[in-house]
């Protein structure tokens, strides 16, 4: 029941990342911290992802969001996690969004898993995902008021009460 | 086990005449025991394979909506581990769609992450996974390790990866038997969790906590193995094999077991790559797909082992992966039990681990050092990183965003439970409601790797 | 308990302490786990431990048929109304366990999604603090409130 057949080293070369630059010609190609990084504008998401698709990347592993409010201009940025198992290499797709208009293109038709992600990173943040078949509130009740993870989502600590427990014995 | 019955009312009575191994149970020929027997000649599950990917939340409209009914199940129930809930809508006895409902043990990890430094996020991210603790702390650690770019040393290395690889025959142990229980197989609970206090003992000895133990840390680990240690990995390695032949008695070969496993919940390879589902599920689907040969972690690359892998994707795979990777994890961990380095076992750099303790008697300096690390905690470079690891249920990410401060900005995980989770529609399509219990004890999913 | 001066056959006591001894005797907790906290108590009432010594390892799937329920777990903001609901169906008398230390108190996570105690919620008899809470930790727990409920204290 042992397989063997696995892939390959991590493949070092970058026709990948070229080929996926001439198919969407606005995604910037990076490095972060040792891992390949794209920068792509909102717009040309769904169309970046179908070319990592059909470039051998299978899996959608993660999406997330980061709040860089106080940090950066435009505030949110995407963080789209994409795994290739047949050249066993990672790719990390970061688009930034602005706070004014927080809304990306819906990776569900590319990538089916996506889905709970994206309600996640919704829940959350309140990113808009277009096109998203179900886009409701995934961890936090209905009728939640605010994104828990933004930046300025209070923590919501509050003081708790010991109460004046009575002995036992 | 029952003998062959010769006339409808004759049981065989354990203790009374001794048993004998009847022609059906070897050969499958014998006319009477026929239903029992499977037939290798039809794949049971073709027809509720459903193997292509598909929009799972259109509604199909042929069918009159009095011929269906919707069932809630959960978020209380004692079979769905935890606080599932699962909207399942029925045609007669058979499912037609599942809709899972989470978030009924959303913890907001991920803000309280925010608020502490990045010594004390290990004691976050412990209690995400809850039966595999030590990998989510592994993960972070490596995360924020990548990002301060410090060497950890092959005797913290080695001490992490026998600890994790315990913790997923630990973590395998509760799947495999809540497997069992909600089948109805409840000995292979007792039988699981007999030998999970085993290792949870080890883990106390060595963590101080049975569970959620921080003791993998930024920098290396929170203690040196205790003394005596070798006796009691050698004491595990010696006990849990010959415990897992009672599993095997009990199940391996059991007509009720197959029967309810075999040809149930299955689910093809691609569907498992385009939902996001790793771990022993995808395994299961014969994709020979782990992190730890793929993207080897914690110098894993150097000990021997195999990928377990399925062929069928049902049930029944899944449990004997669980039960090859216990074998694996077994093997990984005589391998580095028998080599552990000599050595130190956290990074003796400075700006990560407080100085050792006798230095603190010594140096004022020394005294004001630790007392930093451990107040305001040491700072990380900016930068952003994302870290995967191999935990029992799949790919475990950690994707941390430094600002440069002493806490993270940011700090998310890639939770397995969780894509996993969107595997269960499409294993429970168009199977019968009975196995909807079989089906989600063998994607054993963890509600609070799931909502965090 | 015994009257010794009776009959050898014959038990004498008050219906109260007769009541209250069999309440304490035969306490079924309800199949109801959220957190960390549940897989400590499987292991519980697995054979390890064997809570069945007790007569507590009948643990029940329907609230209906229990009396006893372990809060075993941190509660959130989306639970409550369920664990309320879950409570609420329990038959008379029942009691209340908080296990661990985000049951009792919202443990290390106070934040916007944990409600902090679940005795906001419901009442709660007896708090078992850890995080989680050992086996032996909550079998303390456990003979507590057997002994509460014995000595009339928390006698329903």
């Amino acid at each position: 029941m042992s397989g063997d057949s696995l892939p390959g080293p991590v493949a070092g070369s970058d026709e990948m990342l070229a080929s996926l630059g001439e198919a969407v010609p606005s995604a910037e190609a990076d490095r972060s911290t040792g891992d390949d990084v794209i920068r792509v504008p909102a717009r040309d998401l769904a169309r970046l992802a179908e070319a990592a698709r059909a470039g051998g990347f299978e899996m959608c592993s993660d999406i997330t969001v980061v709040d860089y409010l106080g940090v950066r201009r435009v505030r949110f940025e995407v963080v789209v996690n994409l795994l290739s198992l047949q050249h066993n290499r990672r790719l990390r797709i970061l688009v930034p969004v602005p706070e004014g208009d927080p809304e990306v293109p819906s990776l569900v038709p590319v990538y089916p898993g996506a889905n709970f992600m994206e309600r996640e990173a919704y829940d959350m943040f309140g990113i808009r995902f277009a096109g998203h078949p179900d886009l409701t509130r995934i961890l936090m009740p209905d009728d939640w008021v605010g994104h828990p993870l933004r930046r300025d989502f209070d923590v919501g600590a509050v003081p708790v009460q010991f109460k004046a427990a009575h002995r036992v014995r | 086990m029952m003998a062959e019955p010769t006339s409808t009312t004759d049981v065989w009575v354990s203790g009374t005449e001794a048993p004998e191994v009847s022609e059906w149970m070897v050969a499958g020929t014998d006319e009477g025991a026929q239903e029992m027997e499977r037939d290798e000649t039809i794949e049971r599950g073709v027809e509720q394979r459903g193997a292509r990917v598909v929009d799972d939340w259109v509604v199909d409209d042929t069918v009159d909506d009095e011929e269906r009914m919707i069932v809630n199940m959960g978020p209380q129930h004692p079979s769905t581990h935890g606080v599932l809930r699962l909207n399942i809508e029925l045609e007669g006895e058979i499912v037609r769609r599942v809709k899972p409902i989470i978030g009924y043990l959303h913890t907001g990890m991920e803000k309280t992450a925010e608020t502490l430094t990045y010594l004390q996020g290990g004691t976050n991210v412990t209690r995400m996974d809850y039966l595999a603790p030590l990998q989510n702390e592994l993960c972070y650690s490596l995360a924020v390790e990548k990002l301060l770019g410090v060497e950890i040393p092959p005797r913290a290395q080695a001490i992490r990866i026998l600890m994790t690889e315990l913790n997923r025959v630990s973590s395998h142990l509760v799947a495999t038997a809540t497997n069992g229980m909600d089948i109805g197989a409840l000995s292979m609970m007792m039988y699981g969790f007999r030998e999970r206090e085993l290792i949870l003992a080890f883990f106390e000895k060595t963590t101080g906590l049975r569970m959620n133990h921080n003791y993998i840390r930024p920098g290396g680990v929170a203690a040196d193995l205790p003394d005596g240690w070798e006796e009691d990995v050698a004491e595990i390695l010696e006990r849990i094999p010959r415990a897992m032949a009672d599993y095997e008695d009990l199940l391996k070969e059991n007509p009720i077991w197959i029967g309810r496993t075999r040809g149930v919940g299955i689910i093809t390879a691609d569907e498992c790559l385009a939902y996001g589902v790793t771990g022993p599920t995808l395994r299961a689907a014969g994709v020979p797909w782990d992190l730890r040969k793929a993207q080897p972690y914690s110098g894993i690359e150097a000990y021997d082992f195999d990928v377990v892998t399925g062929s069928r994707g049902d049930v029944y795979d899944r449990y004997r992966v669980r039960i090859g990777e216990m074998h694996q994890s077994l093997r990984i961990v005589e391998q580095v039990a028998a080599a552990m380095p000599r050595g130190d076992y956290k990074t003796g750099d400075r700006k990560v681990s407080p100085p050792p303790r006798q230095r603190i008697d010594e140096s004022m300096e020394a005294l004001i050092h630790h007392f930093k690390i451990y107040t305001e905690g040491f700072k990380v470079p900016a930068g952003e990183t994302y870290v995967a690891i191999e935990a029992p249920r799949g790919e475990l990410g950690c994707y941390l965003v430094s600002d440069g401060s002493g806490a993270p900005l940011r700090m998310h995980t890639r939770a397995p439970s969780f894509s996993n989770l969107q595997a269960l529609p499409i294993m429970m399509a168009d199977s019968l409601v009975a196995d909807t219990v079989a089906c989600i004890a063998s994607l054993d999913p963890v509600m609070g790797d799931v909502d965090r | 308990m015994a009257h010794l001066t009776a009959p050898p056959q014959l038990l004498t006591t008050t219906l109260g302490k007769a009541m209250r001894w069999s309440q304490q005797q035969s306490m079924w907790p309800a199949t109801f786990g959220l957190a960390c906290c549940a897989i400590e108590m499987m292991a519980t009432g697995t054979a390890h431990n064997d809570l069945a010594r007790f007569g507590m390892e009948v643990f029940r799937a329907s609230p209906r048929q229990a009396d006893l329920m372990v809060v075993a777990g941190r509660v959130s903001q989306k639970m409550a109304p369920v664990l309320r609901q879950v409570y609420d169906q329990m038959a008379d008398p029942k009691w209340v366990i908080s296990m661990g230390a985000c049951a009792s108190t919202g443990g290390m996570f106070n934040n916007y999604a944990l409600v902090q105690g679940v005795d906001q919620i419901v009442p709660v008899d007896v708090y078992v603090p850890g995080c989680p809470p050992g086996p032996q930790s909550l079998m303390h727990g456990i003979l507590t409130l057997q002994d509460k409920v014995m000595s009339g204290e928390l006698a329903r």
